[in-house]
């Protein structure tokens, strides 16, 4: 295996991922948006219907690297938007489905005018299914004294001209994002916004098209952006870690195809794909596995929690017996009897909250003593609050103060206390510990 | 815990009347008779074949805090729309202190209704009142130090200061309704449109928004409610439009809101109307 | 006379067509259209996998892996719309792009390392290919079109409860979600059947098209799914020809014969379509421009044989646009309801006719709203004019009296 490095293998390695980081960050940035106002299958409509468009321009220019590729790219791209809307507008077609016929159709048209014209331009299905980027770095035009691919100065054309976009527009395209009818009363057309958002849409979309191949656009439209959005709340730094997967994609899709031999279009789908799996899990507020954690640590603490402080009320009973301690059994039983009761009492062993005395039994610890306390006074100052305050019958008290004690934080409880004025015992004539 | 009923606060904005800026302000200094704050004339709303609002006229002489109300389907939310040019007119003008709409949006505030935003849009709850002065900015200007403090101004006043920089699904629905009540705030207009700000909202976000609403009327801003309650409307509402695809009142609550007109508005539903009557009764009472 | 290999492929296309279009009718309905999308685009790997797994060619095992990896894809979608923030449509763009992705690393490999033979097999399920359909296929596509049928037909009440109105159809104690998994798997088997002719990145076009087209046709479920199966076959049928004609890959030809048939009952279908919408807006918008237009000469009060109204005078009474007031006038004078020269009109007999009938008609209208406020919003059609024709009798003549 052998990785070539920037100055023997010609600049390939460096120009082959420019050119990819320059449209899958075009992409990024924008599905950001697509996500925003729920259109991702806009973009996937765009990224399918601009391929006629693709083909007109390298028919009219006769080469794969001219502006009239974009131009009449854009110009199809728009024409797409404007029908899908008519379609779900005045033709009253649900809106999935008039998407579904736009870019279907537009589609096919793409891929018979490429079958029939395509040899003419050197251009073949393959590259609607693997972008242009193989060989984009050999043809080159000196620039400042260094030969640089043309694709590469188109595409950060097209980077650059996103970029400016957002930040001219970001006020705007936030307001109709949000609230677009706000912004029309306010006299901003929402119309207007959103036309604009879908050329810069198609212009990106042809970026991506180079570097993916028209199908895999969508890839890098909406997975990036979709990472971005489990992973933050707000849209700057959304926008910045769909950067982030956009150019890491790049960068490991490279290495990845030379590895695999996967083609690198499908490799960066991939790459992102992985990354978006890694947020999806591991995301700290929206992950599945985070939330499954924080589930989990959240049950294992009410169960710890109630055996020690079932051995607090044992000890408290006999201290005498206390030395002996409680059976593992039903230090099991009390701790709910599953897999998180066998999971929860080595833990509390292993926190030095509990030790064993032999022969399968358990008491507390002194620092398990000290934690039990404070939840025993929780229940009973809960209990006695319960009792002063809703004339409940006694044996109506227990029940929700077993549920609330894990949840009452030091602040609430001397504030519960000082209200009840430091009580000693509670309505049961139970010690109220600690205080 | 920050609320803002009963504080009898200033309301963010007032000084702006004082100073001057405002039509109805410049208008009394010549001593002009002022044009009506709002004036519908001939409206009709059509979609798709069928008409959804007739020939509505309605003038609005002075501010003044008026509800809209009216059965399902009565075309309420439509009027509010077709005054902000959100809808399209089959026939009708509309206009705002003399001008037409459309020339006068900077003096416009909207809140829509709750459901019509996704809550989970990652901005702040400040982002979204910043929202409000947007109007004024114009296109590529940004919101500034001097935006960002008036929007915080505004959040104080709804009570919701301590939330600022939370993410707007983290609030409860009532919390929701009061940014959203912000955002009209810092949009500093001269007549503001509400649609259904009272649906589905505790008791407690309801006071207020009808102390906000109470303080908006005292400082000469003009308000209209599409409300739904009937059994509030005659404790709510200086002036009340009974809409039902056609104007079948407009006038000063006490003499409109009558068994006599709100059957004409709403049919023979007996139940609301016996509430709504009882509702006039205790009111008149109260009076 | 058509040759035996071009019947084959012929009768392959038109049932792959009746099919997709039937069973596409329900996806469509059901809000799904897209799903199909997103199956057959994730059911790329699978194919690829099986023809790893195999070696050579074989199309059951094939089909058999692309329709676990379909159905592989629509389960994340489910997962992700139901377990985390992302939206349904995120969902399903995400899922798409993935799954094709790694199906073309698949095929990738599967080219440069010669894996089993020559990759010309698979390179055909991209865009579909018709052309190689053989008699075995053909039946294939048959049986499966037949069972969809003969599911269709048996349990016609059933999908039209569950696609109209699925949690009502729950609460009645049908089995909605197993209703609901059958239409899916309906469209899966569909979807994977179609995948070797029309190819993978356009299948759902034949879900979509020939149903979206049939929908602009009728309003019943019934005349729906009998056209929407009509138009799928006819599309499969003279894409296929196209495509044999021309060397072009069949999917693609396939979709832009959809295609028409879509253009075309959407721009002339009755009463759906575009053309009759636009018209009939129109219509209505003349229709309200007229009304208004004599009532300002009502308003206006011209006694028969006075000087004519002049259009300043006219202007001021109406709120809508000069020229919308000038072809209103135009189309009175055609009617002969009104004479002008110009600059000043008049009502003729029959224009005062007019005036005086929908005068009344507004006055009952009035009245209605006033009587029956409650009842404003059930006439679908209200229209001041049609007052007559569109309320009871009964009801007209108590109107009358007030």
């Amino acid at each position: 295996m052998m990785y070539p490095n920037f100055t023997s293998d010609g600049g390939q390695a460096l120009w082959t991922i420019s050119i990819a980081a320059a449209a899958n960050l075009a992409c990024a940035l924008l599905g950001c948006y697509l996500l925003l106002q729920r259109m991702s299958l806009l973009g996937d409509a765009l990224s399918h219907a601009v391929l006629p468009g693709v083909v007109v321009g390298f028919l009219i220019s006769g080469s794969t690297s001219s502006s009239w590729i974009f131009i009449s790219a854009v110009v199809v791209g728009l024409l797409a938007t404007f029908l899908i809307q008519l379609l779900t507008g005045l033709g009253q077609v649900a809106e999935d489905a008039s998407i579904g016929v736009v870019f279907t159709s537009l589609f096919a048209l793409g891929v018979v005018l490429l079958v029939a014209y395509g040899s003419r331009v050197d251009l073949d299905v393959d590259c609607v299914l693997y972008g242009l980027i193989d060989y984009a770095w050999l043809n080159t035009r000196p620039m400042f004294g260094y030969e640089v691919p043309r694709d590469f100065l188109s595409l950060a054309g097209v980077l650059g001209a996103t970029l400016l976009f957002i930040a001219l527009f970001w006020k705007e395209l936030k307001l109709v994002s949000f609230d677009p009818r706000l912004a029309t009363s306010m006299g901003y057309s929402a119309t207007l916004v959103h036309y604009l958002l879908m050329a810069m849409m198609a212009l990106s979309v042809v970026a991506g098209f180079y570097a993916v191949g028209s199908v895999l656009v969508v890839a890098m439209l909406i997975v990036p952006a979709a990472t971005g959005q489990l992973l933050s709340d707000r849209l700057s730094v959304t926008m910045a870690w769909a950067a982030l997967v956009a150019l890491s994609s790049a960068v490991i899709g490279y290495y990845g195809d030379l590895r695999f031999e996967t083609g690198m279009a499908p490799m960066m789908a991939i790459v992102a794909g992985a990354e978006f799996s890694l947020a999806l899990i591991a995301s700290p507020r929206h992950g599945l596995g985070s939330r499954a954690f924080h589930r989990l640590s959240l049950a294992l603490r009410i169960v710890s929690e109630d055996v020690i402080a079932m051995l607090y009320r044992h000890s408290e009973a006999d201290p005498q017996a206390a030395e002996a301690g409680v059976s593992w059994r039903r230090c099991l039983v009390v701790a709910g009897g599953g897999w998180l009761g066998r999971l929860a009492l080595p833990l509390l062993w292993w926190r030095g909250e509990l030790r064993w005395t032999g022969g399968g039994r358990a008491t507390l610890t002194d620092a398990g003593r000290a934690r039990a306390e404070s939840l025993v006074r929780a229940h009973r100052l809960w209990e006695a609050y319960l009792g002063e305050n809703f004339e409940l019958p006694l044996d109506h008290l227990h029940e929700p103060a077993e549920r609330l004690e894990h949840y009452l934080g030091p602040a609430l409880l001397e504030q519960l206390a000082s209200e009840l004025r430091q009580p000693d015992l509670d309505p049961h004539g139970k010690v109220i510990p600690g205080g | 815990m920050s609320t803002v009923q009963g504080t009898g606060s200033e309301l963010p904005g007032a000084d702006a009347v004082a100073v001057g800026k405002t039509p109805s302000a410049a208008r009394q200094a010549t001593s002009d008779p002022a044009p009506p704050v709002l004036d519908i004339h001939d409206m009709t709303v059509a979609y798709h074949r069928r008409p959804v609002l007739w020939d509505v006229d309605l003038t609005i002489e002075r501010p003044s805090l008026v509800g809209i109300v009216g059965p399902n389907g009565a075309g309420k939310s439509t009027l509010i729309k077709a005054v902000l040019g959100l809808v399209p007119l089959a026939s009708g003008k509309v206009q705002l202190f003399g001008q037409p709409a459309a020339r006068q949006r900077q003096l416009v505030g909207y809140v829509p209704q709750r459901e019509s935003v996704d809550w989970d849009f990652p901005v702040s709850v400040l982002d979204v009142v910043l929202m409000g002065t947007y109007g004024r900015l114009g296109w590529f200007r940004r919101p500034g130090r001097a935006e960002r403090e008036w929007a915080m101004e505004c959040l104080r006043h709804v009570g919701l200061a301590d939330f600022a920089r939370r993410q707007i699904g983290q609030l409860s629905g009532g919390q929701q309704q009061r940014t959203f009540l912000a955002r009209a705030l810092a949009q500093r207009a001269e007549i503001y449109f509400m649609d259904e700000p009272m649906a589905g909202v505790d008791a407690a976000t309801e006071r207020v928004i009808f102390s906000l609403l109470r303080e908006l009327r005292e400082s000469g801003k003009t308000v209209l409610v599409v409300h739904h309650d009937l059994r509030t409307v005659p404790v709510y509402f200086d002036q009340v439009a009974l809409l039902n695809m056609r104007l079948v009142a407009f006038g000063p609550t006490q003499q409109i809101f009558t068994n006599d007109n709100l059957r004409k508005t709403y049919g023979g539903r007996l139940d609301i109307l016996e509430a709504a009557g009882q509702a006039l009764a205790d009111e008149r009472r109260s009076v | 006379m058509i040759a035996y290999n071009t019947g084959v492929v012929l009768a392959g296309a038109s049932f792959l067509g009746a099919s997709s279009g039937l069973i596409g009718a329900f996806a469509l309905l059901r809000r799904r259209a897209l799903l199909g999308d997103t199956l057959a685009h994730a059911a790329l790997p699978g194919l690829c996998l099986g023809f790893l797994a195999w070696g050579e060619r074989s199309l059951p095992v094939m089909l058999a892996g692309a329709l676990a990896s379909g159905v592989a894809g629509i389960a994340v979608v489910a997962v992700l719309r139901r377990f985390t923030r992302i939206k349904d449509d995120a969902a399903l763009g995400i899922v798409l792009s993935l799954f094709f992705g790694a199906g073309l690393a698949l095929l990738k490999y599967i080219q440069t390392h010669a894996v089993g033979g020559s990759r010309a097999g698979l390179d055909h399920y991209i865009f579909g290919s018709a052309a190689s359909m053989i008699a075995g296929d053909v039946k294939l596509i048959a049986s499966v079109a037949l069972v969809g049928l003969a599911a269709v037909v048996l349990l016609y009440k059933e999908f039209r409860l569950v696609t109209f109105d699925a949690p009502f159809a729950r609460v009645q104690g049908w089995p909605a979600s197993l209703l609901d998994f059958l239409i899916m798997l309906l469209v899966s088997v569909t979807v994977i059947v179609a995948l070797p002719a029309a190819g993978v990145v356009l299948t759902a076009a034949l879900l979509i098209l020939p149903a979206a087209a049939a929908r602009f046709c009728t309003e019943w479920l019934s005349a729906m799914l009998v056209l929407s199966a009509l138009f799928g076959a006819l599309a499969g049928a003279s894409g296929t020809m196209l495509s044999a004609g021309g060397g072009m890959p069949t999917g693609p030809m396939i979709v832009l014969a959809g295609a028409t048939i879509f253009l075309s009952a959407m721009c002339f279908a009755p009463r759906r379509g575009i053309l009759a919408r636009a018209l009939a807006d129109r219509r209505l918008r003349r229709r309200i421009d007229d009304q208004k237009t004599f009532l300002a000469f009502q308003r206006l009060r011209v006694p028969a044989g006075a000087a004519g109204m002049t259009f300043d005078a006219l202007r001021s009474e109406v709120t809508f646009s000069p020229g919308r007031l000038r072809r209103a006038l135009h189309r009175g004078e055609r009617e002969g309801l009104l004479v002008g020269d110009g600059a000043t009109w008049k009502l003729t007999e029959d224009g005062h006719r007019r005036v005086a009938s929908l005068a009344r008609a507004q006055r009952l209208w009035r009245a209605f709203l006033v009587e029956y406020p409650d009842l404003a919003s059930t006439f679908a059609d209200l229209d001041m004019e049609r007052i007559d024709e569109v309320l009871p009798t009964e009801m007209v003549a108590e109107l009358e009296k007030i």
